[in-house]
């Protein structure tokens, strides 16, 4: 046979055991040709376009899984963020929302994203509009995404948006309070934001990009871990290599599902993120991958250190398995997506301030974090300013996606179910930024941002 | 186009005779199999040729699949990309 019998048994050992898989296929549309004046209109046009371009995708999915025995959690959609559509249009951003709601029930998508704003220097029409209207939005629909870009290496910070980033996922908390304030959830606030990121809850589909793409996100720290666990004694330069091969396979399938599903739906293929997206399921760990390599427990001296050598192991075994590498590509660290950080948050190893110390080696930020719900809005945007500070001294993407858990405290537990898994309420620091945040205005874009 | 067709379980008689009646009712050529014992686990993986299927694939996989529930075996049809991407460079 061409085909070695261990190798047909080593692939479906992952998929069966180590829980492989593709994350998301993210079919980016623009809707930059959808912009009027009226905003029915607009929003009509949005629909025809949306569900013109995306009604056998889920289907198309479906396919492929079948075809390869490989499943592929996600399919979803991302759009040209709407405050660009908002700025043309009088009337509520609202509307946009409750259209993008409407195409994904129709065509049976998990998430539509790309309810966003780019406002890193400074607000246009329709931004500021768009933004305080997410709590509604995010109350009213249960699939739209929203994420709002606050800072560049390029551009530096603005500290007006991040003020009011704070208000406004508070907000969404609030106004979802009856629903785990999934509102929180579903908002990403970053630092140099991706435009063909396909992960939610912050995907949009930037300006720079074809009228409609599509883009995949594959997963795999089971497959990881299965990995290291059979090399218990082996030194980090066989670590570091046994994650680089290991990668390079679980994203030779992403490169091979996204060629398959753009030739299918007749839609360019974007990019692969090469990323390790943990799920609540057991085995399916980020953090159980940094104890493999030899932590008691995530969280403790070494961790960022382990994240460090995971996340470049990871990109480099990814890169050459892919024509065309994007997005976010890096280890994400959710806290409720994830098993083992929830453990360890629960064991006390795990604190915010090391989490924000591993944001600076992978990708992405603080993320999928409960936090209690009587904390002042001015100290998460003051949580978010740092971390998009880490985000533009370092050039690399960095976002904050909290939930201020209304009504509970520290020690409780937020249940959010599905792949979002559950999260305890984390302590934070409750000495006040207050006057740091209330002077608004922008941080300078730093020297790295002369490169020219 | 072809594909894996992966059988794995506790070995029972007539496992390829069902397999390959499927195969034969769907118009699928078998073009090779193997077999081995893997750690007390019966595998036996074949390769057959699906371009001529005289039904659809999804039907065809699904027949697979719950035959193997019946004999209390796990079926995996898989098309063979899937492992010329994983293991070959």
């Amino acid at each position: 046979m061409v085909l070695n019998t261990n190798d047909i048994l080593e692939t479906i050992k992952m998929i069966q055991e180590e829980n492989l898989d593709i994350r998301t296929i993210t079919m980016g549309i623009s809707l930059l040709d959808c912009i009027d004046s009226d905003i029915d209109k607009a929003c009509g046009k949005v629909y025809d376009k949306m569900m013109r371009l995306a009604c056998d995708h889920v289907k198309t999915g479906e396919d492929i899984e079948k075809r390869y025995g490989i499943p592929i959690i996600n399919k979803r959609l991302s759009v040209t963020p709407i405050a660009m559509l908002a700025a043309a249009a009088k009337g509520s951003p609202v509307k946009f929302a409750q259209t993008l709601q409407k195409v994904a029930d129709e065509t049976g998508v998990n998430y539509v994203g790309g309810y966003s704003a780019l406002v890193h220097k400074g607000c246009s029409a329709g931004d500021r509009e768009l933004i305080e209207s997410i709590p509604e939005a995010l109350s009213v629909t249960t699939k739209v995404c929203s994420s709002v870009n606050v800072g560049s290496t390029r551009a530096g910070i603005n500290m007006n948006a991040v003020a009011l980033m704070g208000k406004i996922i508070k907000q969404a908390s609030e106004a979802t309070a009856n629903d785990h304030c999934f509102g929180a959830a579903k908002i990403v606030v970053f630092c140099n934001a991706v435009e063909d990121n396909p992960f939610m809850a912050g995907a949009f589909h930037g300006v720079g990009e074809p009228d409609c793409v599509i883009n995949v996100g594959v997963s795999g720290p089971g497959v990881v871990r299965a990995a290291l666990a059979k090399m218990p004694d082996a030194s980090i330069d066989e670590v570091a290599d046994t994650i680089k091969k290991t990668a390079f396979k679980v994203t030779r399938m992403g490169q091979l599902v996204g060629t398959e599903a753009s030739k299918i739906l007749g839609v360019p293929f974007g990019i692969v993120d090469l990323s390790l997206a943990p799920t609540p399921a057991v085995g399916d760990s980020v953090a159980h991958i940094l104890e493999e390599i030899g932590l008691e427990s995530c969280g403790a001296y070494g961790t960022t250190a382990a994240l460090a050598l995971l996340n470049d192991a990871v990109k480099k075994g990814g890169v050459m398995a892919s024509s065309r590498v994007g997005g976010l590509s890096g280890a994400f660290i959710p806290v409720s997506e994830d098993a083992g950080m929830i453990e360890a948050v629960e064991r006390g190893s795990l604190r915010l301030e090391k989490l924000e110390a591993m944001t600076a080696v992978c990708s992405v930020g603080l993320d999928m974090i409960v936090i209690p719900g009587d904390t002042p809005d001015e100290i998460i945007s003051a949580i978010i300013a740092d971390e998009a500070a880490i985000g533009m001294v370092n050039s690399k993407t960095t976002a904050v996606r909290v939930i201020p858990a209304i009504g509970m405290k520290e020690g409780e537990t937020l249940e959010f179910g599905g792949l979002f898994g559950s999260g305890p309420v984390m302590p934070v620091n409750k000495f006040s930024p207050a006057k740091f945040i209330s002077r608004g205005g922008h941080i300078p874009a730093p020297l790295q941002s002369l490169k020219n | 186009m072809r594909a894996v067709v992966a059988v794995i379980g506790k070995d029972t008689v007539g496992i390829l005779a069902k397999i390959c009646a499927i195969c034969a009712e769907g118009n699928a050529n078998v073009m090779d199999v193997t077999q081995t014992i893997m750690q007390d686990l019966f595998a036996m993986t074949m390769l057959i040729d699906i371009s001529k299927l005289s039904e659809d694939y999804n039907t065809f996989a699904d027949k697979l699949t719950k035959a193997g529930e019946e004999m209390k075996l796990q079926i995996h049809v898989m098309h063979e990309d899937i492992f010329n991407a994983m293991h070959r460079v």
